[in-house]
């Protein structure tokens, strides 16, 4: 019983610290659809700013400008995804794509050309890190049985950033819905049209949306380069953009139900970790590749069928033209 | 006092001259009536008062005051709202966040809740504009939708406020209420400019009204001294027959029999729900109803679009029911012709040039066809004879689709379906954003089929043209048909209270019943 306890805790642990970025990338994508703008190119994000906040740690020695960095370069595909979409009312599908391809080639063409290791970032030292934060009393009640396992492990001992991603969904809650900007992100994602003869720029909504959005994708993948490793890895993000996208639909573009779907998907991950190698009973031992993939089979499953009507905001992947 | 005037407005988009030199003067606390073909330049005029565009030259004066406005934004502080004709609502959210998106009075919404709500309760008192403040504006029906809709202008302030086309969407009960609320408006001093080209509610509740004919203002009437005629006339150019002029139907046998026709959609709801008519030959049977009832689902389940889920359809002695469907092309070999309700959607393909649009459904008809290839040439010629057939301009049968006005979009697909000589015609809103000349021309038409021996059913939202064409009349509600008129004994009113189901009994007293309401009616 205490070993399961141990492994529930060390899995939820697990959980929390895998589904940080999916989190931040989520409400990233939330941002962005609700204003109406379909955003693919999470992925492509976070993956820039993964690459750019290690570089920089590496190079300034500080994971505070690797963080700024890694919001800056975020922040600037995603105005250059809403001048494509937005200015000129390119296909969002596309211009998603486009910007993904872009990244991850040029992440590690630059990463070749800057630090000759194989398109990786040198190892960060810990100062160049974001480490985890021990909370006041964790060490005097791990002994605790229970509620001190609990304390200790997974409220207490993250790095900044995963609070940050929790803090999030709250304050996008409350941004979304009790703020003007919210009620009027949600009506240009639903009615362009309406918010442009209430005599407020549909164009300047969305470029605001896609701001937040970037910053969202900044800082989770800043938080994939600078926390949860130790430097860049060539395409590190490996789909998370696209399972963050996911958990966004299978949340009904809300803020807490997308988060609990994002925990879900850490949820499959951290289990599929741990029960690699491990005999079942009944199915004896599960293949490598099968578990990894569970995350993956489940997104397919859950989205086909099993998370209900679905209804995306009405106006999101059209372009506004003022139909006059 | 003049709330609004305009003084030498010119707008061209590229060759277009949208609004040529045009002038206005608007007193202030009356309602004033814009009238026009499409593509007249009224829309082009009040887009320009609502900041949507800027004219090339000229000026709005607002109370006196030279103005300029170059947004929305600057329409609504100079105290001028907009009832569009699409609605601009978000449908998922309340009428009070509808209400206050865009004027919300500060960074955080509680407030401004709090505020929208007293502010909705003062103008319900002021004007009577009754809306239930925590509901879905998806969830509302149009009318009240529509109420939303000039509470949004009125919360902002607007002195004045113009509704483009308000009324299409409204049953005639609909209709009297907003123009009762119009009146109180204008009680209370806001002025109302209605754009519209029903001649009949410019009669009924405009103090004076303009004409617009290809951009320019071509007269300026107060309403108690012009009549209908003279407005179309102005309207067009010319002098218009607003009468259809018909003889009486001479029926005979019956060519299309419905029985027990129900049609259920993929989420269990019976889109129409056990309906049974017959349409004879030489006789227009018009199907009545506020939109959405169940009209286009009659059309679909006629013309071979859906199967029947129950009950069953006799045609040329062939029986259609769930089990035994035929597909539209199997319709059309038994003689059945369908104008469709949309003709962007289902009638032409907006990106076929006219001779292709030209031969829609029937393109395999061996006039067209070679052992392998089209015969371009019969297709062209067969398109430019319907063309002269039916007064389609331009002329040009290379012209793609797109490119002819609605009127003439719908000539071409009139023309395609007549030309089949059809035993039965089925016609969805022949009229819809069709010009008044055009109208009147469609007509005829539809008389002639009716003459030449083809029994017709047509489905309108349009009451007039429902009481002008038909011999009888149907009034279909959710699905339903509630009642059966002779054309000879329907009016206005008791056609809209049976559209509106406030006819408890569907027929065979149906007559009786109506006339029953209509008293209460009147009472309102």
């Amino acid at each position: 019983m205490d070993d399961f306890f141990i492994l529930l805790v060390s899995t939820l642990d697990a959980t929390i610290r895998v589904a940080a970025p999916l989190v931040l990338a989520a409400l990233a994508g939330l941002y962005a659809e609700r204003s109406g703008v379909i955003d693919i190119g999470l992925e492509g994000k976070m993956l820039a700013a993964a690459f750019a906040a290690a570089a920089t740690s590496f190079v300034m020695n500080s994971a505070w400008a690797g963080l700024l960095a890694g919001i800056s370069i975020s922040v600037i595909l995603a105005l250059i995804h809403g001048f494509a979409c937005i200015t000129h009312k390119g296909n969002q599908v596309v211009s998603g794509v486009a910007i993904n391809i872009l990244v991850a080639g040029l992440t590690v063409t630059l990463g070749i050309a800057w630090f000759a290791q194989g398109g990786q970032t040198p190892s960060l030292t810990n100062d160049a890190r974001f480490s985890p934060l021990l909370w006041p009393g964790a060490e005097a009640v791990k002994d605790i049985p229970f509620i001190g396992g609990l304390y200790t492990e997974i409220i207490s001992g993250h790095n900044l950033l995963v609070y940050i991603a929790y803090l999030a969904v709250p304050l996008t809650w409350w941004v979304v819905y009790r703020t003007r900007f919210g009620l009027r992100l949600r009506a240009v994602g639903e009615n362009p049209a309406a918010v442009d003869t209430a005599g407020i720029s549909v164009t300047a909504l969305r470029y605001q949306a896609m701001i937040c959005c970037g910053f969202l994708c900044g800082i989770a993948g800043t938080y994939l380069s600078t926390a949860q490793n130790a430097g860049f890895v060539k395409n590190m993000t490996a789909g998370q953009g696209f399972i963050a996208l996911a958990a966004m639909i299978f949340g009904k573009w809300k803020p807490v139900p997308a988060m609990m779907a994002c925990l879900l998907f850490g949820f499959l991950d951290a289990v599929a970790n741990r029960i690699q190698g491990v005999s079942m009973p009944l199915v004896g031992e599960i293949p490598v590749q099968l578990i990894q993939a569970l995350p993956y089979i489940l997104t397919v499953i859950l989205l086909a069928g099993f998370i209900g009507k679905a209804v995306a905001p009405k106006a999101s992947g059209i372009p506004y033209v003022k139909e006059r | 006092m003049i709330a609004i005037e305009l003084r030498g407005i010119n707008k061209s988009f590229g060759p277009v001259h949208a609004n040529k030199d045009v002038a206005l003067n608007i007193d202030k606390g009356t309602i004033h009536g814009i009238i026009g073909e499409n593509g007249a330049g009224k829309s082009t005029l009040m887009s320009i008062l609502y900041g949507f565009y800027e004219a090339d030259s000229g000026d709005v004066l607002i109370n006196g005051e030279v103005t300029r406005i170059r947004s929305s934004h600057e329409a609504i502080a100079a105290g001028i709202g907009m009832v569009h004709q699409h609605f601009m609502l978000v449908d998922p959210f309340s009428v009070v966040e509808n209400v206050m998106l865009g004027a919300e009075g500060g960074a955080l919404l509680d407030k401004g809740i709090d505020k929208t709500r007293e502010e909705l309760e003062r103008l319900k008192r002021e004007y009577g504009l009754e809306v239930p403040v925590d509901s879905l504006a998806g969830d509302l029906p149009v009318g009240l939708q529509q109420r939303v809709e000039i509470l949004k202008a009125l919360y902002r302030g607007a002195q004045i406020l113009i509704l483009d086309e308000p009324t299409g969407v409204l049953t005639p009960q609909e209709t009297d209420q907003l123009f009762r609320i119009l009146k109180a408006l204008k009680d209370q001093g806001v002025t109302v400019i209605l754009i519209t080209h029903k001649l009949q509610e410019i009669m009924a509740v405009t103090d004076g009204v303009s004409v617009m004919r290809g951009g320019e203002m071509v007269a300026h009437r107060k309403t108690s001294e012009t009549s209908k005629e003279e407005l179309a006339e102005l309207m067009v150019g010319r002098k218009v027959l607003l009468k259809v002029d018909k003889e009486a139907a001479q029926p005979q046998e019956a060519a299309l029999k419905v029985e027990g026709l129900s049609v259920i959609g993929a989420d269990g709801v019976a889109r129409l729900d056990n309906v049974s008519l017959s349409v004879r030959r030489g006789e227009i049977v018009g199907v009545a109803g506020v939109s959405g009832n169940g009209q286009s689902e009659l059309l679909a389940a006629l013309s071979g679009i859906v199967a029947p889920s129950k009950g069953k359809i006799a045609l040329n002695g062939t029986t259609i029911t769930r089990e035994k469907p035929l597909d539209a092309s199997e319709f059309r070999d038994l003689g059945v012709a369908h104008v469709p309700e949309d003709r962007h959607r289902m009638g032409l393909v907006t990106a076929f040039t006219a001779d292709e649009s030209a031969i829609l459904g029937y393109h395999r008809d061996e006039a067209y066809n070679g052992a392998i290839l089209m015969k371009r040439n019969a297709i062209v010629e067969d398109c430019a004879q319907k063309m002269a057939d039916f007064d389609v301009r331009p002329p040009n049968p290379k012209l793609k689709s797109a490119n002819f006005s609605g009127g003439n979009q719908q000539k071409i697909v009139l023309a395609r379906e007549m030309a089949q000589k059809p035993n039965v015609l089925l016609v969805g809103q022949p009229t819809r954003g069709v010009d008044i000349g055009a109208i009147e021309y469609i007509h005829k038409n539809l008389v002639a089929m009716r003459d030449a021996g083809a029994a017709v059913l047509l489905v309108s939202v349009e009451l007039e043209e429902i009481m002008s064409l038909s011999d009888r009349i149907l009034v279909m509600f959710e699905g339903r048909i509630v009642g059966e008129v002779d054309a000879k004994d329907a009016n206005e009113r008791m056609l809209g209270l049976m559209m509106a189901n406030a006819n408890p009994e569907t027929d065979p007293n149906g007559k009786a019943q109506a006339a029953g309401d209509m008293q209460e009616g009147a009472e309102l």
